[in-house]
This record gives structure tokens, C-alpha cells and sequence, in this order.
């Protein structure tokens, strides 16, 4: 039974990829077929066609290697999991269509070929799947450590003070991360004055202040000075609507004001060295 | 001219999604920084207190026009516990969850139409509006 589906379908090949060029053009919402060069996707559609024939067995069980093979090669072509879904979709339509038109499917052979059918195509289609959600989750994963290496550190910039900028979004995840590393830091590098750099957080809402009042208060029980600072203007309308009490704060607009006023705070100053 | 634009919140990062889309909205209706960073605010308050609260629902933007004027429109709703005590909710500094309690008196103060309707063991949906002057 396979191996007449694979003869019928290796002898009518050129037929089968025109057909299914045709579908697939018809497609909406992917551009591959429309903007590359026509010999391109005549080399594509022919690899394809070949890697999917490549999987009918000429037993039932499944040939891994092959499979991933398959899976492998139609990833890099870069399409989308839709695109290539919908591709696989046609290829067998396109085959199912040819052997009812060729009378080598029948009324009497149709249960076994949907069965023969079903062990090609299926395995295809889930190792596809599962090779794009793999990708998928790789890359969520990989983001998110890139997002946390990120995240908050505390860089001592004098004696006595350092500063830590937050840039991003604020969620509880790294609410706690900055917490942690602000207190840790704060110890370890004997500060004394702390900066906040709020410059780059989009949005400082209830949440988002909430932690800054938290973090600030922690820092004050381990003997430190909290500074907020990178106020932007709309921010500081935001804040103000919001009702949030920010008194027990030193607050600068800037990192540069904050540094100053850190260096006063411990009795210091920057001064201006004239050149002999 | 009612588009309307809509994100579900299920996890923190639509909360992130929501906003984002509202100040994109923000923008394109002529808001200028200062109010963006009110919209975009009050998306996140919004969307937070579904996340936290009802753990689902969503937030959908729209760009309104009445009488000449333009603004937009915000509206969160969700299928949640509700609110019982409303008046409660409207005051400074109460909360349930340990936050500020600034959320839902600051959302109104940062808009110019605020309304709730909450019935509990239904939902809560809040729509609030900021015109452009």
C-alpha cells in the first residue's frame, strides 16, 4: 500500500508541485510565495515536496531521523508555523486529490490509504510543533536572563555612595530582585547615600512606587540614606495625582543633582583644580 | 468612528501590553506627554487591580469624540469578586492587599470621567474618559 502511494506520487511529482504552488499562492498573509524569485520557490516547493515524501514509510513505524531531518530543514526555510501547517495541509490535499483522480484510491482502499495518510502526516506536523514551541520557550527563557542580567545593579560611584539605575518595566519579579541587590550592595559597599535612578521606568504607578517606598524604608534599617532621582516631569504630575506621599524622600530631577546633593550629605564636594 | 481596541489580562505582562497599547492610542488621538503618562498610568492602575483582584479580565481603549471634542476612553472590566464597599475603595490609602491604596482615587484624579459599576459575585467594569483641551 505505501509503496504504491510513493510510486504514484514520486511518478506524478511535477504535477503534485504545481498544484500545490497554486494553493499555496492563494494563501493570504505570507509573502514568501509573491516576492521571491520564481526559480527560488520552484528549488523550495521541490525540497519540500521531497522532504515530505522522504517521511512515507515503507513500514508503519516512524523513521526519527528522518523526521527530524524534515523538521530541521523546513524550520530553516523560515516561514511561519501557520504557513508551514497550512503548506502541509495542501501537499496532502494535493496528493489526496491526485490518487482519486488517478483511480489508484477507491471506495474499496480508502479506509487503509486515510490510515497510511494519517501515519505520514501526523508525526510531521506534531514534530513541527513541537519544534517551533521549543524555539518559542528557548527564546522566552533566554529573554528573560537577559532581562534579569539587566535588572538592577548597585554600582558604588564614590566613598560612600552609589547608585543604582532601574531601566524597564517594574514587576514584581524584579521589584524583589532590586530589593535584594539594593540591600546586598548596600552592605557590602559600605554606602551611605543611595540613588535611585528612576530615568528609565516608563510608568511609575501605585505598584511601582510602592516598591520604591519599601526598598527605601529597608535601606534606612540597614543604616543608609535612600536619594529618588531621574524624576521626569510627567512623572512628577503622576505621582502628584496619584495621591502618593513621597515626603520622606530626597528627590532630584536629575542623577547629576542627586549627586551633588549625595556629596554634601556626607560632607564633601566636588571643586574645580586649576592647572599651573 | 467607535475603533476599539482590546488586550485580556491574564498575567503581569499584559499589564504591560494594556499600557503600552494605550499610550500608542494616547498618542494618536494628540495627548501630549504629560497626559500619555496620565492614560498610560491609569491603564496600568486598571489593569493591575483586575490582575490582582479578578485575575482575569480586559482592558479596551477607544477613541471617542463628542460635541467637537476628542479624548479617549478606557474601560476595564472583568467578571471578578467585585467591589462591596464602593465609597470604601474611592478613599485614600484603603487596600486589601497591602499596596498604597492611591489606585482607584488616583486613576479618578488622573482622569476627567470616572465611573464604576460592581456588583459583587458579578464584576466590576470601570470606565473612565480623558478629553483632549
Amino acid at each position: 500500500m505505501n509503496k504504491l502511494m510513493v510510486e504514484s506520487i514520486n511518478g506524478h511529482m511535477d504535477e503534485i508541485i504545481e498544484c500545490w504552488i497554486a494553493r499555496m499562492k492563494e494563501e493570504k498573509g505570507e509573502r514568501f510565495f509573491h516576492f521571491m524569485p520564481e526559480n527560488l520557490v520552484e528549488k523550495t516547493s521541490r525540497e519540500f515536496a521531497e522532504l515530505m515524501t522522504s517521511n512515507i514509510m515503507e513500514t508503519n513505524s516512524i523513521d526519527s531521523d528522518k523526521l527530524n531531518d524534515f523538521t530541521e530543514k523546513v524550520v530553516r526555510f523560515g516561514w511561519s508555523i501557520k504557513f508551514v501547517n497550512k503548506a502541509i495541509d495542501n501537499f496532502s490535499f494535493v496528493v489526496f486529490d491526485l490518487l482519486e483522480e488517478k483511480g489508484i484510491m477507491n471506495e474499496g482502499n480508502l479506509r487503509r490509504f486515510l490510515e497510511t495518510f494519517t501515519t505520514w502526516i501526523s508525526p510531521l506536523r506534531e514534530s513541527i510543533i513541537d519544534a517551533y514551541s521549543t524555539e518559542w520557550e528557548r527564546t522566552v527563557s533566554l529573554q528573560k536572563i537577559a532581562l534579569q542580567e539587566l535588572s538592577a545593579s548597585l554600582i558604588p560611584v564614590f566613598d560612600k555612595i552609589s547608585v543604582m539605575p532601574l531601566v524597564g518595566t517594574i514587576d514584581t519579579e524584579r521589584a524583589k530582585l532590586i530589593m535584594e541587590n539594593l540591600l546586598e550592595g548596600v552592605v557590602s559597599q559600605r554606602a551611605e547615600v543611595v540613588l535611585l535612578d528612576i530615568t528609565g521606568v516608563p510608568v511609575v504607578d501605585t505598584m511601582v512606587a510602592h516598591h520604591i517606598i519599601q526598598a527605601a524604608d529597608a535601606v534606612r534599617l540597614v543604616g543608609a540614606k535612600c536619594m529618588l532621582v531621574g524624576i521626569r516631569p510627567e512623572i512628577a504630575q503622576t505621582i502628584v495625582a496619584l495621591g502618593i506621599n513621597l515626603h520622606d524622600f530626597t528627590t532630584k530631577s536629575t542623577l547629576q543633582k542627586g549627586m551633588q546633593a549625595a556629596l554634601a550629605m556626607t560632607n564633601r564636594e566636588i571643586v574645580e583644580v586649576h592647572g599651573e | 468612528m467607535s475603533y476599539r481596541s482590546s488586550v485580556d489580562i491574564y498575567t503581569e505582562w499584559d499589564i504591560v501590553a494594556a499600557r503600552q497599547m494605550g499610550r500608542n492610542e494616547a498618542k494618536k488621538t494628540g495627548f501630549g506627554t504629560v497626559d500619555q503618562a496620565r492614560i498610560t498610568t491609569a491603564i496600568s492602575e486598571l489593569a493591575r487591580n483586575i490582575y490582582l483582584y479578578a485575575g482575569k479580565g480586559k482592558i479596551e481603549i477607544e477613541r471617542i469624540s463628542e460635541n467637537g471634542f476628542f479624548g479617549i476612553k478606557i474601560i476595564a472590566s472583568d467578571e471578578g469578586p467585585g467591589i462591596s464597599d464602593l465609597r470604601k475603595v474611592m478613599e485614600d490609602g484603603y487596600s486589601t492587599s497591602g499596596g498604597l491604596g492611591a489606585g482607584m482615587p488616583g486613576v479618578k484624579r488622573l482622569m476627567d470621567d470616572f465611573k464604576v459599576v460592581s456588583e459583587p459575585g458579578v464584576g466590576t467594569t470601570i470606565t473612565a474618559k480623558k478629553w483632549l483641551h
